[in-house]
């Protein structure tokens, strides 16, 4: 029986370093390439030897798909392809394309540049790596090759985020990717089809949360800046430069707006013009909203939202900024924690998930006493926010996909496994599927079931199909073909026409059988007796009573003669062909048992 | 397979096919060439337009001169300019089940046809394509309701009366057909039953039939189509172009191996060439401009005009217009500007290239930062301040009968300084201008239509290889115009089948096949037998399930279990409930064989008889008598059952089932 295997190399039952290899119908397909933010050992790539000990990966893996543009989806691509060596091709969608080399390099500069590390990817191989990719359109049909299809879904996470159905034949497999069920301020929410793949591989960051409703959560946050700002404190938002801080931009763009607040708002890094232009450019990808009111009014125009200099950190008085990255494991988002976070005025606002390993986990899990690089202490005394503004779907949302996309099986990803845990129990009880949930480095293998295509002749079906009594689920009409397999092609033909087309002849096979009944009567009226015998039994049947003495059941011929020896029996002449085999066996034994007594 | 042709315009096409129980509308181009016959819709009362003198009948009857006006020997219809529609009545159109559209200019008709047929059914067309069709309808609206007309002309359509008129007006055809133009509530109607596609994505219709747009590279997001079954396929090639423009390039490799391949929308003007009239125009604008004249550029809103702004961007400087003012002027023009920005996706690898970095992919961004380009939703407002002479104005409407530049042909009409510079080639420019004559302004024709030509028809058709094409009549023969150009029309083997309007095409097209599936444990049952090398068959009884549109094979259920009891059941209760069909057979007996497997099963007293066609097998103590010849065997017995069953098993053994 033919399967589908799945192992990850990351995210299984973790968060970070998503790569998951997948084989289904003989083709392997890499799905996602990040790192984990974790960790700054060889930990922080997969391990790509699993793949293959000995051979090229392009050899081995048919193509790469990458689901959006975060670091831990794509980040390390140019590892894997310069580094480790694939020549084959990349797909993600066109916004993916565009904003993805250019967090590779931040992610880069930031390793080489400032820590130092001298083993990692250079900017060539950025390029290199990129020239490989492939841009894909929602909704395309991409052929890999003759039979490897995939097609991309909108996911909503990020600008540019997709959902990939991977097929092959009738076996199917989609992953999610993150993705997110609500529409936010500036995109829309994810949606795929009822395309019921064989397996779903959902991510499952928040696989136990249920989010109140967005419009709480943003006015809690509101209240949260504006009380902080109003006590003369400082609030940072940690963010990655693209996605959630467009989202938090616009919301408090409009509230500054609204409430006409003076507090200065900034944005770190050059990223920000740059990731703003490629807002305006894909806008297509953005929400109904923004993309309807855009030639009139361009969201991503911010009028109090001003680029952040270094120096502004030790400002005096209130206010905001926006930072990255968004875990404070590095970067500017680091450096400004580190001056504000002994002052309880000022907050610190996560509103995305922090891995395991980050300052921003750390501060999470209520550690107040953090051991700085040089076995320095620093004190936390500003507060502490978490607010979930990441866009993945919590667990009413999975459901829902589930629900949308009616998959035989699932397979989580990309969440802890505690959380997990609940969720597959809740799959597995809600929709009566198998959900699966493996470690990195651990296979899963799905049976699959798939239907064989033929073709059929026309003249076959439309026999069949010919309009008769309507279909009786009790008593199922059969049709009869003959299946002619010749090289690779498989055609269901009429028998006669295999006959033909093999140049045979049909063989004839007739049977013809005595019966002897007593009956002195005359011939004609034994003839009439068996006439009427049959009519009364066999009503379904077209029995014909022909003038030449004899009697057709369907196409059964029965004549009579006068027994040569004995003029009290009667002989019986029953002759059929194979092909009413049952009915012409079963005329014998009943005309076997004689005929019922004439009424008097 | 058949082809419903409503539009009788080759560039403008409007066909129905009906394939496979669905009916598939392509494209609803709208006929606009009617709009000729009528007098320009000046914005500002115009008094030469008001003072032209009414059409007086040979026979010196004045009844039409409120209807219809001469100028300069032309006679033009006073009235609200109307269009030519497709055939409505052919076939029942409330019967369509989808409308696919390939690009922006193929679908004016679409509100005619979704808000007055009863249409109930999808239309589908890429984003780009309705983002810019949707302004092309605004503009057309907005052009013809803000200059309200009083009069509405209808006595000249009268049969009797048209023929007393002058041609054109006389050879007008279908001119009851011809409509005034649809409202905006029209428009947002019938563009909300679109639904938006991508490229190389695949849409189901009813299980049936899947139809798929590919790049077309003609404009942005226009497409051709493919529409085809598991054994069947059609492409409908409409608007497509080899050039590199702005467009992503045309996908030419998935329309290999079409049964029949529908082809329409090749280029109007085939003897020009689009980068000598490029050339032409920029070097005719330059001139004009540097005598101190103004340049007027009829055009559509979306298209051609980006890629004369890309032009023009690299040329102004080096041809020292850097001051001169370049006026966009459409109801449209910020949002065609700010649409073309958007669609990377649907650009050349180059623009696409731009987006990346990120930078707007066309440089008219910059022309307008740097304050070179200045649109204006019209006249009014705004531009009347900022207005300078001499400088380039580009509006429309390319037929000159409605829009911004009536107004501009009015005011610069009369100084041979001014140019209007003809570059759409919808419409013939001298018609276009007729209601002006007599005009002082210079006239530059540089028609630039990207769309295929027949040189590049015939390499296409030698590429893809399909089995039949079929296009409009006037592919078929030279152009009237030209007609010893024999290379001006499509030659292929076999001949192009050509419809005309309000034709039904019988496609030369049998499907002979379709696909079903096998459900695994079906095909688990199967047991293939190798009748010749390499070719086995296997004899398949199961039960058809048929579902949208969609067949499937399943294992017959198992015959219910006979009821344990053994309560004395009534006869009838044993007779075989449905004809159950046995497999045909095939092969022959040999006689030898078959005598010896007799005798290994216990039949002792065998005796053969030869006769003209074969054997007789004759067993003696049975009173049996088995006649075998080529493609018969008959087996005669007395009623005894389970001999009968032996001999045949024995017989079967011999044969192939079918």
């Amino acid at each position: 029986m033919p399967e589908i295997k799945v192992t990850p190399l990351g995210a299984g039952q973790d968060v970070g370093r998503s790569c998951i290899l997948v084989s289904i119908a003989g083709k392997n397909v890499m799905l996602d390439c990040g790192m984990h933010m974790g960790y700054n050992d060889d930990r922080r790539f997969p391990d790509f030897s699993y793949i293959t000990q000995n051979g090229r990966l392009t050899d081995f893996l048919d193509c790469v798909i990458i689901s959006h543009f975060h670091l831990d989806h794509c980040g390390a691509l140019p590892y894997f392809s310069e580094m480790v060596g694939y020549d084959g091709p990349i797909y993600m969608t066109h916004p993916t394309k565009a904003i993805c080399p250019i967090l590779l390099e931040d992610y880069r500069k930031i390793t080489v540049d400032k820590k130092g590390e001298t083993n990692f990817f250079t900017s060539q191989m950025i390029k290199d790596c990129m020239k490989k990719v492939v841009a894909v359109h929602l909704h395309q049909t991409v052929q890999v090759d003759e039979e490897l299809e995939i097609k991309a879904y909108y996911a909503g996470h990020v600008l540019g985020a997709a959902m990939f159905q991977i097929k092959v034949g009738c076996e199917s497999v989609v992953y999610t990717g993150d993705y997110n069920m609500t529409p936010d301020r500036h995109l829309g929410a994810a949606w795929i089809d009822k395309c019921r793949p064989d397996l779903l591989i959902t991510e499952s960051t928040y696989a136990t949360t249920i989010r109140d409703s967005k419009r709480c959560r943003e006015r809690d946050f509101l209240k949260k800046v504006h009380e902080t700002v109003e006590r003369g404190g400082k609030v940072l938002i940690p963010v990655f430069a693209l996605g959630r801080a467009q989202e938090l931009c616009i919301l408090l763009e409009t509230f500054w707006e609204r409430m006409n607040l003076k507090a200065p708002i900034y944005f770190s890094t050059g990223l920000t013009e740059k990731a703003n232009h490629y807002y305006k450019l894909f806008i297509t990808w953005t929400n109904q909203k923004i993309r309807k009111t855009f030639v009139q009014r361009n969201m991503f125009e911010f009028k109090h939202i001003k680029a952040f200099d270094r120096a502004f950190a030790d400002n005096p008085g209130p206010m905001v900024v926006f930072a990255t990255p968004g875990m404070l494991h590095a970067g500017q988002s680091l450096q400004i924690f580190r001056k504000w976070a002994g002052n309880e005025k000022n907050m610190v606002i996560m509103p995305g998930y922090c891995v395991q390993g980050t300052v921003g986990h750390k501060i999470l899990s209520g550690q107040r006493k953090l051991e700085m690089e040089g076995r320095q202490i620093l004190e936390v005394k500003m507060q502490v926010e978490y607010m979930s503004f990441s866009a993945h779907a919590d667990a009413k949302g999975i459901m829902q996909l589930i629900r949308q996309a009616e998959p035989r099986n699932v397979l989580l990803v990309h969440g802890e496994a505690k959380k997990m845990e609940f969720l597959k129990q809740k799959i597995e009880q809600e929709f009566h599927v198998s959900c699966f949930m493996p470690a990195n480095g651990e296979t899963t293998s799905i049976l699959t079931n798939p239907c064989i295509p033929v073709d059929i002749s026309l003249g076959l079906l439309k026999r069949e199909t010919a309009i008769g009594p309507l279909p009786d689920a009790k008593r199922p009409k059969l049709m009869h073909g003959t299946l002619l397999m010749k090289d690779n092609s498989f055609r269901l033909v009429s028998p006669e026409q295999a006959l033909k087309e093999l140049g045979l002849a049909e063989h004839q096979l007739r049977f013809t059988c005595r019966v002897h009944i007593q009956d002195p009567r005359k011939e004609h009226e034994t003839v009439l007796r068996v006439y009427n015998h049959l009519k009364g039994i066999l009503k379904d049947y077209s029995v014909q009573h022909l003038p030449d003495g004899s009697i057709t059941v369907e196409s059964i011929l029965i004549q009579a003669t006068a027994h040569s020896e004995d003029q009290g029996t009667k002989v019986l002449l029953v002759s059929w062909t194979y092909q009413d085999e049952e009915l012409g066996s079963y005329l014998t034994s009943l005309l076997k048992k004689g005929l019922p007594q004439s009424p008097p | 397979m058949k082809l419903y042709c409503l539009s009788g315009h080759p560039t403008l096409p409007c066909n129905v096919l009906k394939f496979k129980s669905t009916t598939i509308m392509l494209d609803c181009g709208l006929d606009m060439t009617s709009t000729l016959n009528f007098l320009p819709l000046p914005l500002v009362q115009s008094p030469r337009l008001s003072k032209l003198p009414g059409w007086v009948l040979k026979d010196g009857s004045t009844f039409l001169d409120k209807e219809l006006k001469e100028c300069s020997g032309h006679v033009f219809v006073d009235s609200v300019p109307e269009f030519c529609l497709p055939e409505t009545e052919l076939l029942d159109l409330s019967t369509v089940d989808v409308i696919l559209i390939s690009n922006y200019h193929c679908m004016m008709a679409l509100p005619y046809i979704t808000e007055y047929t009863g249409f109930t059914g999808t239309v589908y067309a890429t984003e780009p394509t309705v983002q810019i069709g949707r302004l092309l309808m605004e503009e057309l609206v907005n052009s013809i309701e803000r200059v309200p007309k009083a009069q509405s002309a209808s006595m000249w359509k009268n049969k009797e009366v048209q023929r007393l008129l002058p041609a054109p007006l006389k050879d007008a055809v279908e001119v009851s057909m011809w409509r005034k133009c649809y409202t905006m509530p029209e428009v947002n109607s019938a563009l909300s039953k679109i639904q938006l596609v991508g490229y190389s994505q695949k849409i189901e219709l009813f299980g049936a039939v899947q139809v798929t747009p590919l790049s077309s590279g003609y404009a942005l997001g226009s497409s051709n189509w493919i529409i085809q079954s598991h054994y069947e396929k059609v492409s409908y090639v409409s608007g497509s172009s080899l050039l590199t423009t702005h467009p992503q390039p045309m996908d030419q490799a998935s329309l290999k191996n079409s049964d029949v391949l529908i082809l329409t929308g090749l280029t109007q003007i085939p003897t020009a060439n689009p980068d000598g009239m490029v050339g032409e125009f920029c070097s005719n604008l330059a001139m004009t401009v540097r005598n101190g004249g103004n340049v007027l550029v009829p055009c559509y809103p979306s298209g051609v005009i980006y890629d004369l702004l890309e032009c023009l961007y690299q040329y102004i400087d080096s041809a020292g217009l850097s001051n001169v003012p370049f006026y966009f002027i459409s109801p449209v023009a910020n949002s065609s500007l700010e649409f073309s920005q958007i669609f990377a996706e649907w650009l050349c690898h180059n623009k696409q290239t731009k987006v990346y970095l990120p930078e707007p992919p066309f440089p008219h961004a910059e022309l307008i930062q740097t304050n070179k380009l200045k649109h204006y939703p019209s006249i009014h407002g705004d531009f009347s301040n900022d207005f300078k002479q001499p400088c380039v104005v580009f509006t429309g409407h390319p037929s000159l009968r409605f829009g911004d530049v009536v107004h501009f042909m009015e005011l610069w009409g009369k100084s041979s300084l001014n140019t209007v510079i003809f570059t759409e080639p919808d419409f013939s420019y001298l018609d276009a201008l007729a209601p002006y004559q007599p005009l002082a302004m210079k006239c530059v024709y540089c028609p630039i239509d990207t769309r295929l030509n027949f040189i590049q028809v015939s390499k296409l058709l030698k590429e893809v290889q399909p089995l039949h094409v079929v296009c409009p009549e006037q592919y078929t023969q030279p152009p009237p115009t030209q007609s010893h150009r024999t290379d001006l029309m499509i030659d292929c083997q076999p001949p192009a089948m050509s419809y005309r309007r309000a034709e039904v095409l019988t496609l030369p097209y049998k499907r002979r096949y379709e696909k079903i599936e096998i459900m695994p444990d079906l095909a688990d049952s199967l047991v293939p037998l190798e009748i010749k090398p390499g070719i086995s068959l296997a004899t398949v009884s199961a039960v058809l399930h048929t579902k949208d549109n969609k067949h499937v094979l399943q294992l017959p259920p198992k015959p219910p279990q006979p009821p344990a009891s053994k309560k004395r059941k009534r006869v009838s209760d044993d007779v075989p409930e449905c004809k159950s069909l046995k497999p045909l057979l095939s092969g022959s007996i040999p006689v030898d064989q078959f005598v010896q497997t007799l005798e290994k099963h216990g039949f002792s007293d065998v005796k053969v008889e030869d006769t003209a066609k074969g054997h007789i097998v004759l067993l003696q103590e049975a009173e049996t008598l088995i006649q075998l010849e080529e493609d018969s065997t008959h087996i005669i017995c007395d009623n005894d059952e389970p001999l009968r069953v032996k001999l045949r098993d024995l017989v079967l053994k011999f044969l192939q089932k079918f």
